[in-house]
């Protein structure tokens, strides 16, 4: 099953009140990404198809294996883009070990969704038609900074991305669990990639944590990962108020979540 | 049942007016969902034999929390008041944020539990030699390890949806902390998501219970967790 088949199987985007708004915000928020790569049309079926946040404690299990379908997908895209980046020779030797480990769990991770998903009946979306120059703009295997700054983006991407479906996940114990344990898989991974970006000189200023909203040296069009970033109210409540840490730390100590839309936004620029 | 009285011991993530705002904030057709806490008892925060009662429910959880991020937010704290020799400023800038991250988990733990929450712990670090660089960033790793697998452990066990999604703000901060930290201690390696913490892809997951039993050591005050969630 293709990911177009499984978009029309989850139903009419038309019914989602909020996929026009959403999509009109993706085509503002691209930057300096082309005009014709923003209209290119992206699969949004099975990312749209989801709640934009969990509020629910009874979440069905055909939600869940949206919300898995949904990681999948993400997974899928770390995967290959790590599978080319470690055969094209784009990384340099002294970085490999890094790589490796990081493919390692990416693979790790597609297969284990794929299983939980057929444990819960469901059918596992088909892997997608990727595109990492995203039509040109980036040439990621071949210049290892474009390569070392689309692993930071889709790292940081996908820390927000689970984060913002975990409440989806709180009827069933065991996926939920599961899903935290691969989420903060991936904040190790997008600390250890933001830091050997600086490493690298690439990003001089560069934390393991994200400052405010900034990309540092990111390209342009990868602002919508960092946008909201810079969030300082937690449970209604400035967290300037009842302590002494300076606003900055304040932003860094807290990650923010990202919907379903704001994802697609930013990944559907690498799927064909 | 939740009285009255309850309700006035608690802190901002209960009071009225902030519900109202934290309501706004998270855009939620919630209204109905009921943000009080319905495991807020005044048992939390006594003390007996047994020490002190994180409670019970969701503030059992976030008094469980709270009490971890006091122990990072202390030992940051002593690690920078007493840095180790041979400190380089790209350690003290990391050890520096680290600090400052948890004392913000740890105030914003206490002013949202409110007078629920447990006392200020007295910690027993008499085990890590804070002038041994070695030991200082062997700590800061077992700190770290343990806060994510603490948090992932405890998700299932919040009913509050507002909660889990805290818990996730704050758990991926400790993760990026703990690859920092592992990077420290041997760069470049592989250890900043370890196999001897990532086991299939999987980073851990512990109960409270494993948890405290841990914490503990570096606890001259004694936590009782007998209240709290299991399932």
């Amino acid at each position: 099953m293709n990911l177009l088949k499984m978009i029309e199987s989850i139903g009419d985007l038309k019914s989602d009140p909020k996929a026009p708004q959403s999509r009109r915000e993706s085509l503002l928020n691209l930057g300096g990404i082309g005009k014709d790569l923003a209209l290119a049309a992206v699969p949004v079926g099975i990312l749209m198809a989801l709640p934009e946040t969990s509020k629910a404690k009874n979440g069905s299990v055909q939600t869940i294996v949206d919300v898995l379908n949904f990681a999948l997908t993400l997974e899928y895209l770390e995967e290959e883009f790590y599978t080319m980046g470690i055969a094209s020779g784009v990384i340099p030797a002294i970085d490999l070990t890094i790589f490796n480990q990081i493919k390692k769990h990416e693979s790790i991770h597609v297969s284990f969704l794929q299983t939980t998903i057929t444990t819960l009946g469901g059918t596992a979306v088909a892997k997608p038609t990727f595109d990492f120059t995203a039509q040109g703009a980036f040439s990621p295997f071949s210049i290892y900074a474009d390569f070392l700054a689309l692993s930071q983006g889709f790292e940081d991407t996908g820390v927000r991305a689970y984060k913002g479906q975990a409440g989806n996940l709180m009827s069933d114990n065991a996926v939920l669990t599961a899903a935290l344990q691969i989420h903060s898989v991936e904040a190790r991974h997008a600390s250890q990639v933001r830091r050997l970006r600086a490493k690298n000189g690439l990003d001089a200023g560069n934390k393991g944590w994200i400052s405010g909203s900034s990309r540092g040296s990111m390209p342009s069009a990868t602002q919508p990962i960092y946008d909201g970033e810079d969030n300082f109210i937690q449970g209604g409540v400035s967290v300037t108020t009842i302590t002494s840490v300076p606003l900055s730390s304040i932003q860094e100590a807290f990650d923010e979540p990202l919907t379903s839309s704001q994802t697609l936004a930013i990944a559907g620029l690498f799927i064909v | 049942m939740q009285t009255k009285d309850e309700t006035q011991e608690s802190g901002f993530l209960q009071k009225p007016i902030a519900r109202l705002s934290f309501l706004k904030y998270a855009g939620a057709s919630m209204a109905a969902a009921g943000l009080l806490m319905a495991g807020c008892k005044k048992d939390s925060g006594t003390t007996t034999d047994d020490g002190i009662n994180l409670g019970s429910g969701d503030v059992g959880i976030l008094n469980y929390a709270y009490a971890l991020e006091q122990l990072e937010a202390a030992f940051y704290t002593q690690v920078i008041a007493t840095p180790y020799f041979g400190m380089s400023s790209a350690e003290l800038a990391i050890l520096g944020d680290l600090k400052k991250h948890e004392i913000a988990h740890r105030d914003f733990f206490k002013a949202a539990i409110g007078t629920a929450a447990i006392p200020s712990l007295v910690m027993n670090f008499t085990s890590i030699d804070f002038n041994n660089r070695a030991s200082v960033l062997a700590t800061a790793k077992a700190f770290e390890d343990l806060g994510v697998s603490a948090y992932n452990g405890a998700g299932k066990l919040i009913v509050d949806v507002n909660y889990l999604l805290l818990a996730g703000k704050i758990v991926s901060v400790e993760a990026r902390h703990a690859a920092a930290i592992r990077d420290l201690i041997n760069p470049g390696s592989a250890d900043f998501s370890g196999d001897d913490v990532i086991v299939g892809g999987l980073d851990g997951a512990k109960t409270p219970l494993q948890v405290l039993s841990i914490a503990s050591a570096y606890l001259t005050t004694k936590l009782n967790a007998n209240n709290l969630p299991t399932s």
